[in-house]
């Protein structure tokens, strides 16, 4: 066994909320370039520029990319040979999330209920997935989620009857009803199969891959380059002004499902699509 | 570059078109869900609002806090749609411009035709750019409501696009007919 003291964690997500708010990573800019230099709609191109030019002021000034700094969401894989030591993991992570967020200057998005919507004041509580993963290492991925995306959302439980045709149908519906509202370009999330709620974990798990690197399974893959050829063809464009940047990349995972269903569902991001790891 | 002065007049606003880049210049007001719920709340029960709308341009946002020495946070805009329930009251106390991103109902394009108002977009997710534009922030109503709070901002040119015209047109309906 190797022990790890859950303060560790607590840097760890501390530091990723503040890293997060503030500079995209490497793949989301390099993608983000390329569309501004492939983009051939004049209006659409000079919008991609600005928001390039935005996550420069951003991180030169240490202001958020984005005002909503979203919900934040950690990814949880935790290692069968780790001993925690120095309390409860679970509490580690919201008081990360809790120091990140007032350190970073980021802003406070969370309501205590969704009925009566009290603000928390600390951004708090985290949304975290476990898994118990063999090794003796703990891996944390971190995203926090704004709400603009987050709302366009979709689930549906097709037939099987429904088949591929109908995921495409589905997804591509998804983006089209979004439109403008989830601050195109987008980066999606697909999930196919499993059970209801294992096709949303798997959409979401999406958006924390790398931007348009391919599924290494060759069904997902083909399934994110036909739906990336016809979400494309939309002509939504950056912040819905038209344009075919409508979407960075599409990220497709599959999953064995039950003989009587075809679970779908589509998790957005918008263009600020923030996604940090750390491994202790 | 074309600047405009705020508060609009609706003289100002028959001069705008839909697609069309501006620079605001010149007061307004932030209100994003929690605001608008409560100034119609403060309507319905035949009360004074906290401020004055009349003429008023109000920006849906929720900044994020400012760093010391900055005058806000983040500062860009949040999805409209939400906004659409409460719109129409709102154009009835005299608003006359709203910044956000994102369609409108058609009812919110009608009152919007009707009230000769005009709805702008902002650029989603470029709030560090935006927050240059402004020169000025303070809270004036419901402090309790944080970054939901309404805040009095000045703004210099403050970059947005004409989203819903004075005629109901919409940057977002472009094949659909653009007209309410």
């Amino acid at each position: 066994m190797r022990e790890i003291n859950v303060a560790k964690v607590r840097e760890a997500v501390e530091a990723m909320c503040i890293e997060a708010n503030l500079a995209l990573t490497k793949d989301v800019q390099l993608a983000m370039k390329n569309a501004a230099e492939t983009e051939t709609n004049p209006l659409a191109k000079e919008v991609l520029e600005d928001l390039i030019k935005n996550e420069r002021v951003a991180s030169e000034l240490k202001v958020p990319i984005c005002q909503d700094t979203g919900m934040a969401v950690v990814f949880v894989d935790l290692g069968q040979e780790v001993a925690l030591a120095g309390g409860s993991l679970e509490e580690a992570i919201h008081a990360g999330v809790r120091l990140g967020y007032e350190k970073g200057y980021l802003r406070k998005s969370v309501v205590k209920s969704p009925i009566t919507r009290v603000n928390t004041k600390d951004n708090t509580p985290a949304v975290i997935h476990y898994r118990v993963v063999e090794g003796d290492q703990i891996r944390l991925r971190f995203a926090p989620k704004g709400f603009g995306s987050e709302n366009m959302g979709r689930l549906g439980m097709l037939k099987p009857s429904d088949g591929r045709e109908g995921v495409l149908e589905f997804v591509v519906d998804t983006v089209k009803k979004a439109g403008p509202n989830a601050c195109p370009p987008l980066v999606i999330g697909v999930g196919v199969g499993g059970t209801m709620e294992k096709a949303c974990l798997l959409a979401k798990e999406q958006l924390l891959r790398n931007v348009g690197e391919p599924a290494a399974e060759e069904e997902a893959r083909e399934l994110e380059e036909e739906l990336m050829e016809r979400i494309e063809a939309l002509d939504i464009g950056p912040q819905g002004f038209g344009g075919k940047t409508t979407a960075l990349a599409v990220h497709a995972a599959l999953f064995p499902t039950h003989i009587a269903g075809l679970p779908v569902c589509v998790n957005i991001n918008c263009h600020v699509a923030r996604h940090r790891e750390r491994v202790i | 570059m074309k600047r405009i002065q705020l508060p609009l007049t609706k003289e100002v606003i028959q001069t705008l078109r839909v697609g069309e880049k501006v620079y605001l210049n010149g007061p307004m007001v932030t209100g994003r869900d929690a605001a608008h719920r409560r100034l119609v709340e403060t309507l319905d029960r035949g009360e004074a609002l906290p401020i004055s709308l009349d003429g008023m341009t109000i920006f849906y946002v929720g900044p994020s806090p400012a760093r010391p020495g900055q005058i806000i946070g983040s500062a860009g805009p949040t999805t409209s749609y939400r906004m659409d329930d409460y719109t129409p009251r709102l154009l009835e106390e005299g608003l006359l411009g709203m910044i956000g991103k994102g369609r409108r109902s058609s009812l919110v394009r009608q009152a919007i035709r009707e009230h000769g108002a005009v709805y702008f977009a902002a650029l989603g997710g470029a709030g560090a750019l935006a927050a240059q534009a402004i020169v000025s922030a303070e809270v004036i109503a419901y402090p309790d409501l944080g970054a939901e709070a309404i805040h009095a901002l000045e703004v210099k040119d403050f970059p947005v696009v004409v989203a819903v015209d004075a005629t109901g047109a919409s940057v977002y309906e472009r094949e659909e007919g653009a007209r309410v």
